[in-house]
């Protein structure tokens, strides 16, 4: 079933990219470490959606979530500086938060994905289209007055708000 | 090419780690990065879906296009946020922000 | 209702002569009886039967209320003796009276079977009481006003005399058992209320309780034979019992329910005569009589002469038909009440008698002789002599009221004797006659009007003398009342003495010119007519009402002597006087008028065939017989005149006078000499009669003080404080332990509960809040399980995922 082809290994090594970034992030005590592995999984993921035939998501993600998220956060470690090192980085509940995890690993994969669009499921034979839409496609999809261009402009509306929102937030009162 | 239920397991995978880390870690910045790794999860998730099952139609893009601005919106305002909380309670420990303690 | 059209049928009339005197009760109580306050050591109220009061106001009648008093009490009995006499002339006008009455009733009680009514009878008889009545008590007002005019309350007193005749009347006007018995038991109160009516003295209210019990228990008794009679015949008007011979015969064929070998009709005559045994003082019920001389003069006057020892007689005359039912007194068949009051009467008239003679009270003496004489009545009836028995009640009536009230002038005079030698000091007789020099403003008056006046002032300069007259009062305390301190009167009260005399006189029985030998005589002459026919009572009663009359003769002239004759025995004496003015005036005014029906009273009840007399008073029969008579169904035949009656009378009777005449008027009794009766009888005998054969302190050995022993550690002890209030005691420690115990259970379950449940209700909120730790860690773990749940459930429930093998 599994061709051992190239995409295919590129696939599994940004899947494990993926899920390593995401353990590390997770399990770092250092907070730089965490981002760096934190940008690590991003970048995984990029990876992913250009095997998805999604160019244009993966450009965003580099750009928008390692470019400026993870550096933002990055920041943010530098600017709480003093908490990082100290003490203990999980808190009391983290063997039931481990339970609850893996519980919910295992239900979501056995439960659901396997069922149907695993080798057995109900719907494991999926064709895979050779026509993907494009970028274009994308970019008119955002303005097309048919389309998306109404969640477009709210979007923009809250990238609006958050930014206001932070500037005050984060901002020294005199 | 890849098996769907391979990214989707990839997904779930990333998504209950992050789901652990929020849970788990003392440190709020910490905790806004496992929620990116959820986020980003979602959106492995949206575009396996997109391109196996309807890559005509651009929904699926479109959608995780807006997940990618709710995440750099909702990144910053956390951000701006446990600064503030830093700078009133020299703490970015979640267990200390307890005022609403019943 | 028409009242005009009501009160002239002559029928109704009678109504209202008792409610004269009652409507003047009413309107003293409730109006006129009012009190002004003076301090209690004035010399206003302080006597010897008021004591005084220091620091404190005492109420005394206002001088405006004793007048209006006293004008309302004798306009109530001098209505009453106006409608007497119009009823009198109503009744006598009646072709047969007798046969016919004048009657009135009205139902006061309907009890389905019978039932009781009030109403009014006029019969020869209560016209005979309506003459006498009213009148006594009449002039006993007039008397009351002038002695009673110094006492404190004299509005009360009025209030209840007037009481008092108003219950007379009615008892006299009833014309059913029970309306007399109403007026019987309303006399028993008054008797009570006035001669306690002095009630500061504890000698005073002691007889009026000793005077109230004793009649009451004969009262009780008189009750049941009322009740028996009703029981038996249901009905109490006398017009249905002793006028229906039916009636009669069939009360005495009944044999009684207890004691079967009396008949129905002898019990209850027997119990009737019980009832009369204590209200006339009979022995051995007399013992309240002579100690009721604690009232004041005008009750002793009206109680023991014109009103409630009456009653008693009265009542016996009234139902004689039912005592005499199944036997004839006459022909010497006698029922066992007749004998009963034969016996008892006779005993009565000696045993009284003979304590008379040995006592110095002036008014005891009187006592004992009404109590006399009262036996003398009685034992009339139980030999059959109806008419005599009527006739001496009348006349005794009349100079027993005179004498009581003469011998309170007597008295008045001699307290006046005693202030005005407080007032002058000691041993001053020498300068008696002389105008005195102690008190300037009496210079220059003249000796009477002295004394009147002096009567005012003598009550101030009196109380000038306090410590002088309490350390004279400490060595011996003149008794006003006390025969041997008397002597001389005549001089200084000369109407007192002749009416004094009059009254007394007629007592003795003096010979044809006097009430009272016509009555004894004609009583004689009955038990006389007995003994020629062999009859044993008729025996009896005649030797023992013989040598009382001589006794009666015998200590009547002694009281004579003793009080008026011969010299003043103290320095009181000497200056006994009534004074002059209203007081004296209404004192001596009724004793002029007794004085005169008490000589001719007797005239009309002369015997057809005695010499002379009979001729002028009574050429048609004996007129008294022939008017009282009729009242019975069967008219009581004439005794037929005999010697024998007669001259035992005037020998008993002069006899009598002629021995006290040798012992007390010959040789006039001069200070501290001894009675000469003492040599005479022994001393051991006149001591024993002077205490009236030692039977008050028998009956207080035997009934008072085991009664006072159960009343007080019986019922007292006993029953009351351990039975009743250790009851209530129990009740009140167990209501209290009650209490306790809910108020405990309060506490702990209702408290429990009510503060247990919201106590574990905050307990319950408290641990719950414990979930809101303000970690958002934990918040968001707990969706993540309920997340984890929910997408269970949705994986089961749409078969995607098979409950796993």
């Amino acid at each position: 079933m599994l061709e051992l082809n190239v995409s295919t290994l590129v696939f599994f090594i940004f899947a494990v990219l993926s899920i390593g970034g995401a353990l590390g992030v997770v399990i770092s005590r250092n907070l730089i470490h965490g981002a760096l592995f934190l940008i690590v999984s991003l970048f995984g993921g990029a990876g992913l959606f250009v095997l998805l035939a999604a160019p244009f998501m993966a450009a965003v993600q580099v750009l928008v979530y390692i470019g400026a998220i993870a550096i933002l956060i990055i920041f943010a470690v530098m600017l709480t500086r003093s908490m990082t090192n100290i003490r203990e980085i999980f808190n009391r509940q983290w063997w039931i938060s481990a339970v609850a995890a893996v519980i919910l690993l295992a239900v979501l994969v056995v439960g659901v994905v396997l069922p149907i669009w695993g080798p057995n499921g109900t719907q494991s034979e999926m064709v895979l289209s050779e026509t993907t839409a494009t970028v274009q496609d994308l970019g008119v999809a955002l303005v097309d007055g048919n389309q998306y261009v109404l969640p477009f402009e709210v979007a923009s509306l809250l990238l609006t708000a958050a930014m206001v929102g932070a500037i005050v937030i984060a901002r020294d009162n005199e | 090419m890849v098996p769907l239920w391979m990214y989707l397991v990839v997904s779930a995978a990333v998504f209950c780690i992050g789901v652990y880390g929020v849970l788990a870690r003392r440190n709020a910045v910490a905790i806004l990065m496992s929620v990116e790794l959820m986020l980003n999860a979602v959106n492995i998730n949206l575009l396996a879906f997109w391109r196996y099952v309807a890559p005509q139609n651009m929904a699926g893009q479109a959608f995780a296009a807006f997940v990618f601005v709710v995440a750099a919106a909702e990144a910053a305002v956390g951000l701006a946020i446990v600064i503030a909380v830093y700078r009133n309670r020299r703490s970015v420990i979640v267990e200390d922000v307890n005022l609403l303690r019943g | 209702m028409d009242l005009s059209a009501f009160f002239s049928n002559p029928n109704n009339l009678a109504w209202l002569i008792p409610i004269g005197p009652l409507l003047a009760f009413a309107t003293i109580t409730l109006i006129t009886n009012k009190a002004k306050m003076v301090p209690g050591t004035s010399s206003e109220y302080t006597d010897h039967n008021h004591p005084a009061y220091p620091g404190i106001d005492v109420p005394m009648v206002a001088n405006w209320s004793r007048a209006a008093s006293v004008i309302v009490g004798l306009v109530g009995i001098g209505a009453a003796w106006l409608i007497s006499l119009i009823v009198i002339g109503q009744a006598t006008g009646l072709h047969e009276l007798g046969h016919d009455i004048l009657a009135s009733s009205i139902t006061w009680m309907d009890t389905g079977a019978g039932g009781f009514s009030l109403g009014t009878m006029v019969d020869p008889l209560t016209a005979a009481m309506l003459f006498m009545v009213p009148l006594a008590c009449t002039m006993i007002f007039i008397y009351a006003v002038g002695y009673m005019a110094k006492d404190p309350r004299q509005a009360r007193f009025f209030s209840m005399i007037a009481l008092f005749a108003g219950a007379m009347l009615t008892l006299v006007v009833a014309d059913n058992l029970l309306l007399l018995f109403v007026g019987w038991e309303v006399m028993g109160l008054c008797s009570y209320l006035l001669i306690g009516f002095w009630f500061e003295k504890e000698s005073a209210y002691k007889a009026a309780v000793k005077a109230f019990i004793t009649t009451r228990i004969a009262d009780v008794i008189m009750l049941l034979g009322i009740a028996y009679l009703y029981a038996a015949t249901g009905t109490l008007s006398f017009r249905e019992i002793v006028y229906n011979t039916e009636v009669l015969e069939g009360l005495a064929a009944m044999p009684a329910i207890i004691l079967p070998g009396l008949s129905a009709a002898s019990l209850i005559a027997i119990f009737l005569i019980i009832g009369t045994v204590g209200k006339s003082a009979q022995f051995p019920l007399h013992v309240w009589l002579p100690d009721a001389m604690e009232g004041p003069t005008p009750v002793s006057a009206m109680i023991h002469a014109a009103a409630m020892v009456s009653a008693g007689i009265y009542m016996l005359i009234r139902m004689y038909p039912l005592l005499q039912a199944g036997g004839d007194a006459h022909h010497g068949v006698f029922t066992p009440p007749l004998l009963f009051m034969a016996i008892v009467g006779s005993i009565t008239a000696i045993f009284a008698a003979t304590i008379a003679v040995a006592q110095n009270d002036v008014k005891k003496v009187l006592a004992y002789s009404t109590i006399s004489q009262l036996g003398f009545m009685v034992a009339a009836l139980g030999i059959g002599a109806y008419v005599a028995a009527a006739f001496h009640l009348l006349t005794h009536a009349f100079f027993k009221a005179l004498l009581f009230m003469a011998s309170g002038a007597v008295i008045h005079g001699m307290e006046h004797g005693e202030h005005h030698v407080h007032a002058h000091g000691h041993g001053h007789d020498d300068e008696h006659d002389e105008v005195h020099v102690h008190t300037p403003a009496l210079t220059a008056h003249a000796e009477s009007a002295h004394h009147e006046g002096e009567h005012g002032d003598a009550h101030d300069t009196h109380n000038a003398h306090g410590a002088h007259d309490a350390g004279h009062d400490d060595a011996h305390h003149f008794d006003p009342q006390d025969m041997m301190n008397m002597g001389g009167l005549r001089r200084t009260m000369p109407v007192t003495f002749i009416t004094f005399l009059i009254g007394g006189l007629s007592l003795s029985g003096l010979p044809f010119i006097t009430a009272g030998f016509f009555s004894k005589d004609e009583i004689l002459a009955d038990a006389w007519y007995g003994i020629t026919h062999g009859y044993g009572p008729h025996a009896l009663v005649f030797i023992l009402l013989a040598l009382a009359a001589f006794l009666t003769a015998f200590y009547t002239m002694r009281q004579l002597g003793l009080t008026f004759w011969g010299e003043a025995r103290s320095e009181a004496a000497k200056h006994a006087n009534l004074g002059k003015g209203l007081v004296s005036f209404t004192m001596t005014l009724p004793l002029i008028v007794l004085a005169f029906f008490a000589v001719v009273a007797g005239y009309i009840g002369v015997h057809p065939d005695l010499p002379i007399f009979g001729a002028i008073f009574s050429p048609n029969g004996n007129p008294f017989h022939h008017f009282i008579g009729p009242t019975l169904a069967e008219e009581p035949g004439s005794i037929p005149f005999d010697w024998m009656p007669v001259l035992t009378s005037i020998a008993v009777g002069l006899g009598g006078l002629a021995c006290g005449y040798l012992l007390y008027w010959r040789k006039p009794l001069v200070a501290g000499q001894r009675d000469p009766l003492i040599g005479i009888l022994g001393e051991q005998m006149h001591t024993t009669l002077k205490n009236k054969y030692y039977i008050d302190a028998i009956y207080a050995a035997v009934f008072v003080r085991p009664a006072l022993w159960f009343s007080k550690n019986v019922a007292y002890e006993f029953i009351d404080k351990g039975i009743i209030d250790g009851f209530l005691h129990l009740l009140a420690r167990v209501f209290t332990w009650l209490g306790d115990f809910i108020k405990t259970l309060n506490m702990w379950l209702i408290d429990g509960v009510g503060d247990g449940i919201p106590e574990l209700i905050a307990r319950f909120g408290f641990w719950l809040r414990g979930i809101q730790s303000g970690r958002v860690q934990q918040y968001m773990l707990i969706i993540t399980f309920v997340l984890l749940v929910l997408i269970l459930i949705f994986a089961l429930s749409t078969g995607v995922m098979q409950a796993a093998p």
